[in-house]
């Protein structure tokens, strides 16, 4: 299945969720921030959540910057 | 600090909140985050700025909240890379869900050579998340007719530059900034090209409120020095302004006696 992550086409499996998806990335769910087809993602919602063909998920944290 | 009734511990209020310190710090470009926390600490700071980007998914760095004690500095977070009103409210947003306080730095430049913020998109984008509750510190043009018009917006600081960010040129904006200062009804913090602390000082010293700085401490081969020098540039500034400075003549004014020479009159 094909999704759009950060603005570049990726592959995972059918059924995939959200947490699964940042476990298999190791990226803690509490350091970043996540859009879905440009909606924010309630931190304790998306978990289970499945990705679908075609999505759009932005995974987004802190940067230094001024 | 006590110096004849003036006192520098007067405190700086932005949004019903109170800070003791008048120096913001930006946490980007640092050789590391180690100097980025030496930094922070030397320069006494109780808010630090950050920017929101895309994690590097083949190549993922440490989240910049690890390295900042968000307990002891209210935390900024930015719009930087925002090109119009949309994408700086998206970004805000973000920064909300992302656990922070509702206060953004906005800042909206579409112009990557110049970095300058664009008047139109930065207001608009002022009034929607004004709305939405956010407390909404405005990087500006220094402009004091948009100063009035994000104030009426209900923008709880004016952050007008001195010259464009990075640049380490100072204020070239001098004059206009004393008529934002002049009029302003909400602090006014001098963001963006601030190089040096006697910049700092000079911004102080005309009445801004604070001073924002980011590259003049990351710029250097010891961020910790300039973080401190920063601090106390902004302290004698502040001092300065308290106490009045002295007016300036066309003439010289003797300092010393104008009798008792030793000469033949």
């Amino acid at each position: 299945m094909n999704f759009q992550l950060n603005g570049q086409s990726h592959q995972t499996v059918a059924g995939t969720t959200i947490g699964s998806l940042l476990a298999e990335l190791q990226l803690q769910p509490e350091r970043v921030v996540l859009e879905l087809n440009q909606v924010i993602l309630n931190a304790n919602e998306y978990r289970e959540q499945q990705l679908k063909e075609g999505d759009k998920l932005e995974i987004i944290q802190f940067v230094g910057g001024g | 600090m006590q110096t004849e009734g003036i006192t520098l511990m007067d405190t700086l209020e932005i949004a019903g909140r109170r800070f003791n310190s008048r120096l913001m710090v930006g946490t980007g470009k640092f050789s590391s985050n180690m100097a980025m926390q030496a930094a922070m600490e030397a320069s006494g700071s109780e808010i630090v700025t950050v920017a929101l980007r895309r994690v590097d998914i083949n190549n993922p760095a440490d989240s910049m909240l690890q390295y900042i004690d968000t307990d002891r500095y209210l935390l900024l977070p930015n719009t930087s890379g925002a090109r119009d009103a949309e994408e700086a409210v998206r970004l805000a947003r973000l920064a909300r869900a992302a656990g922070c306080e509702p206060w953004i730095k906005l800042e909206v430049t579409p112009d990557p050579y110049y970095l300058l913020p664009d008047p139109v998109e930065t207001l608009k984008a002022a009034e929607i998340l004004v709305k939405e509750g956010f407390n909404v510190l405005p990087y500006m043009p220094a402009d004091p007719v948009l100063a009035r018009h994000l104030e009426e917006a209900g923008t709880v600081t004016l952050m007008p530059l001195g010259a464009p960010i990075g640049t380490n040129r100072g204020l070239r904006t001098r004059d206009l900034i004393n008529i934002i200062i002049e009029q302003a009804n909400v602090p006014v913090v001098v963001d963006a090209g601030l190089g040096a602390p006697s910049h700092a000082s000079e911004a102080m010293e005309m009445g801004a409120d604070a001073v924002l700085v980011n590259t003049a401490l990351a710029d250097t081969a010891n961020p910790a020095a300039m973080g401190e020098a920063f601090k106390l540039g902004v302290q004698a500034g502040r001092l300065a302004y308290l106490a009045g400075l002295g007016p300036q003549r066309g003439t010289a004014q003797a300092s010393s006696p104008l009798t008792g020479f030793l000469r033949e009159e």
